[in-house]
């Protein structure tokens, strides 16, 4: 029981990071109706804008301690950051909370890139086929994926995670199981309460606000609230921006879970995107649902047990295909998806 | 009707004109005329350095990379010389290879065996490779390693570790000069039952191919030899980078040591996730709960940070070793690039070594002659003590590092301490070991 209550826990942690990707996605296509293959970049983006505020922190500066010698030989060098060298304990305050303060740099730059996208690519590709958006959107995603490995390297990159965070909480005993048979890491919950956090945010938004109203409306009908004379299309690039901005942030507190490498947008993307199609092309409830549940069914497929059961009537592993597997099902049994309005995306 | 009448002189200035007709084709190509696939016909000879510089063993073909250009600029006769100057032959004078300049050529294996192959046969028919050399990952080395065989190329081994790559795939055309899962098992095992005890119970995630295979086999046996009990083995795919949904069931599994039979990305994601389950604090059965890495390398050490203090893996080579040929290469890499090399780059540069200097031995480029020059070639002076190419499988005997990650690093570099030097009479085995079964390694194919 409490392994499964764990492999609960794991899943809908995993399930964070794909819910936060698609409900990104799945915003854009209900709102501009284009299917935007570079989502996956922004998550991306919004990590290495940690790896950057992280690297601009250790910017050093170097003395040399004629008592120590460095692996040639030679006087060693001695790096203090800038940042501690300035501001003492403040700035070891400053380093060891670089995720959480990247946050504040991650939102406004976020924005801006989803609103440049945009304005510069994007809305040229509104009224050309879907396979038209995919194409241009997925080499976009390429684009960015090299551009930041030019930058940064090939090379996974560490983030600093705040000391307080890097243990593990003994979770079980809240709930009635033994100590120390369900641990699960505390940056993981905080990732998991995050993401939380930012989705109900993103839907109290849209519901509880005008802007929210209009933008709902606008989904539901773009001609009919044109018409009232309100500027829909200059709301939905507000959306975009958003939508950038939660696959950013998203990205930013991933840096803490694993460390970022250029192609970690491209690894998100694509089961996202079936996430996406799995919720429902359009339904903000149906790709948060489906994430969740996603990353619950891939984590259950990881355990020993079930790859036994697997194994034993005679079939490979199927922790890496479950996601594709469940699709494939969803998709014959419901084509709209789980939550998806009729009509959209059925034919 | 005369005309048609053949005399002795006639037949034979015909057949000959014939014969050179015929043979045309051919001479007109200088590959060919030397009898061999890509025979250098100018002033140049190039190699091929096919490694992953994207994938999850990016980092190790990085500094892969960085280690062929250095050997390649010492066989040319820049630099300081390298591990040139402490190599027991005398064959390389710094004149690039047989007297040619050496160039080279370089490919993204991408850590995937169907990229690996396309870009090795790219080097091959485009560039001329007349030598392909790389790895990072066995599934590509062998890949690689096969292909080189049916083209009739050399295939120098870069960091490959399973038991397959000179086991049930060896080739005659491929030498391989790194270590093996066997001999990390035969290493570590002793060492783990004198430190962590004989009654322990081991759960494995291993990697889903061959390399992980073989490694893992092979650890199971010796430390099941030793005692150990091993609970559980769970396979994880290559691009699995969040390890957290395998790490969990480790808890409730009643192991008390978990051993990662992971390596590059894989083994920092893994052991990162291992250490946030908060694993290294756990106490199972009464016993402080341990991880092992049978495979470790510096490059990992440095990506999985200060996880990796205290645990215990092997390694081919360490910086650190005091060694004269260990202390020239470290120099001149160091110089080079501001840091030291890790075991990748030491074994490719040995291997870019030794491949010119049994040419150099041989006299010639051609492949069959390479492989007899490097058949039993016995040497010392590169950073591993006494060494062997054993002729029945191209494997590389030498001493095997047990490490151990350190406690207290005095830089960001000292992140592993040499805990044991395993002789290599205790890691060595028989061509005909079980873990070694199968395949043959053939004849050498010279191409064409």
């Amino acid at each position: 029981m409490d392994a499964i209550f764990l492999q609960i826990l794991n899943g809908l942690d995993k399930g964070s990071a794909y819910a936060l990707i698609a409900l990104g996605l799945t915003l854009i296509f209900g709102t501009l109706g284009v299917v935007n293959f570079a989502h996956g970049a922004l998550f991306m983006v919004g990590a290495f804008i940690a790896v950057t505020f992280s690297k601009v922190l250790e910017i050093s500066k170097v003395t040399v301690d004629p008592d120590k010698v460095d692996f040639l030989g030679n006087p060693a060098k001695i790096k203090v950051p800038y940042v501690v060298d300035w501001f003492g304990s403040f700035g070891d305050w400053i380093i060891d909370y670089t995720i959480p303060i990247s946050l504040l740099f991650a939102i406004p730059v976020m924005i801006l890139i989803g609103v440049i996208m945009e304005r510069g690519l994007i809305r040229h590709f509104y009224h050309r086929p879907h396979a038209d958006q995919i194409l241009v959107t997925f080499g976009l995603a390429i684009v960015m994926g090299e551009l930041i490995k030019l930058w940064f390297g090939s090379e996974s990159i560490p983030v600093h995670v705040p000391e307080a965070y890097k243990s593990a909480l003994d979770i079980g005993v809240w709930f009635g199981f033994e100590p120390g048979s369900v641990i699960y890491p505390n940056w993981r919950l905080v990732y998991f309460f995050f993401s939380v956090i930012v989705l109900s945010g993103v839907f109290a938004f849209l519901r509880f606000t005008t802007f929210g109203m209009v933008v709902r409306a606008g989904m539901a009908d773009r001609e009919t609230v044109g018409l009232l004379g309100i500027n829909i299309n200059k709301r939905f690039t507000i959306m975009f921006g958003i939508a950038a901005a939660v696959a950013g942030t998203a990205g930013v507190m991933y840096t803490g879970v694993n460390k970022p490498v250029f192609h970690m947008g491209m690894d998100f993307l694509v089961l996202s995107f079936v996430v996406v199609v799995v919720g429902g092309m359009g339904s903000l409830r149906g790709a948060v649902a489906a994430g969740f549940l996603l990353g619950i069914l891939e984590s259950f497929a990881s355990m020993p047990l079930v790859k036994d059961a697997i194994a034993a009537i005679g079939l490979p592993s199927i922790d890496q295909i479950i996601i594709y597997l469940v699709a494939v099902v969803i998709l014959l049994v419901r084509p709209r998806g789980l939550m998806g309005k009729a009509g959209v995306m059925e034919d | 009707m005369s005309n048609l009448i053949l005399n002795r002189r006639k037949l034979l200035s015909t057949g000959a004109a014939v014969g050179a007709g015929l043979s045309m084709p051919t001479i007109l190509t200088a590959a060919s005329h030397a009898g061999y696939t890509n025979a250098p016909n100018g002033s140049t000879v190039t190699l091929g350095f096919n490694v992953p510089q994207t994938g999850a063993y990016a980092d190790e073909g990085a500094d892969e990379l960085r280690a062929y250009q250095l050997a390649v600029k010492h066989l040319n006769g820049e630099g300081d010389g390298g591990m040139m100057n402490t190599f027991s032959s005398n064959a390389l004078q710094g004149n690039g290879i047989l007297g040619k300049q050496v160039t080279y050529v370089t490919g993204d294996t991408q850590t995937k065996s169907d990229a690996a192959r396309a870009s090795a046969q790219s080097m091959i028919q485009k560039d001329g490779a007349v030598m392909i050399t790389g790895g990072s990952s066995s599934g590509v080395a062998i890949a690689v390693q096969g292909l080189c065989q049916e083209a009739g190329i050399i295939f120098m081994a870069g960091l490959t570790h399973s038991n397959d790559t000179t086991g049930k795939d060896k080739k005659a055309n491929g030498f391989r000069h790194f270590f093996n899962g066997y001999m990390s098992a035969a290493a570590l095992a002793p060492v783990l039952a004198d430190r962590y005890g004989t009654d322990r119970k081991a759960y494995h995630l291993t990697a889903d191919y061959t390399w992980g295979w073989t490694q893992q086999a092979s650890i199971a046996a010796a430390t099941e030899a030793t005692g150990w009990e091993t609970v559980a083995n769970v396979l994880t795919p290559l691009t699995t980078t969040d390890f957290s949904s395998y790490v969990a069931p480790v808890l409730n599994s009643g192991a008390d040591v978990l051993v990662l039979n992971h390596y590059g990305g894989n083994m920092i994601n893994s052991l990162t996730s291992a250490v946030q389950f908060g694993l290294r604090d756990k106490m199972v059965n009464g016993k402080q709960f341990e991880i092992v890495v049978p495979l470790y390398s510096r490059l990992m050490a440095k990506g999985a940070g200060e996880n990796v203090k205290g645990i215990f893996g092997s390694t081919n080579w360490h910086w650190s070793l005091q060694d004269e040929g260990s202390k020239a290469f470290v120099q001149s890499f160091g110089q080079e690039y501001g840091f030291p090399p890790s075991q990748a780059a030491h074994t490719v540069y040995c291997q870019t070594l030794l491949y010119a200097d049994a040419c150099e031995r041989a006299g010639t480029f051609n492949p069959c002659g390479v492989a007899e020059a490097l058949e039993g070639f016995q040497f010392s002076g590169l950073g591993n003590g006494d060494v062997e190419y054993r002729a029945d499988d191209h494997q590389c005997f030498k001493d095997v590092l047990v490490v151990k990650g350190k406690e207290n690093p005095t830089s960001e570099f000292d992140l592993l301490e040499v805990v044991e030097v395993t002789p290599r009479a205790q890691v060595e085995y028989e061509p005909d070991n079980e873990f070694f079964a199968g395949g043959s390694l053939g004849s050498c194919n010279p191409g064409m």
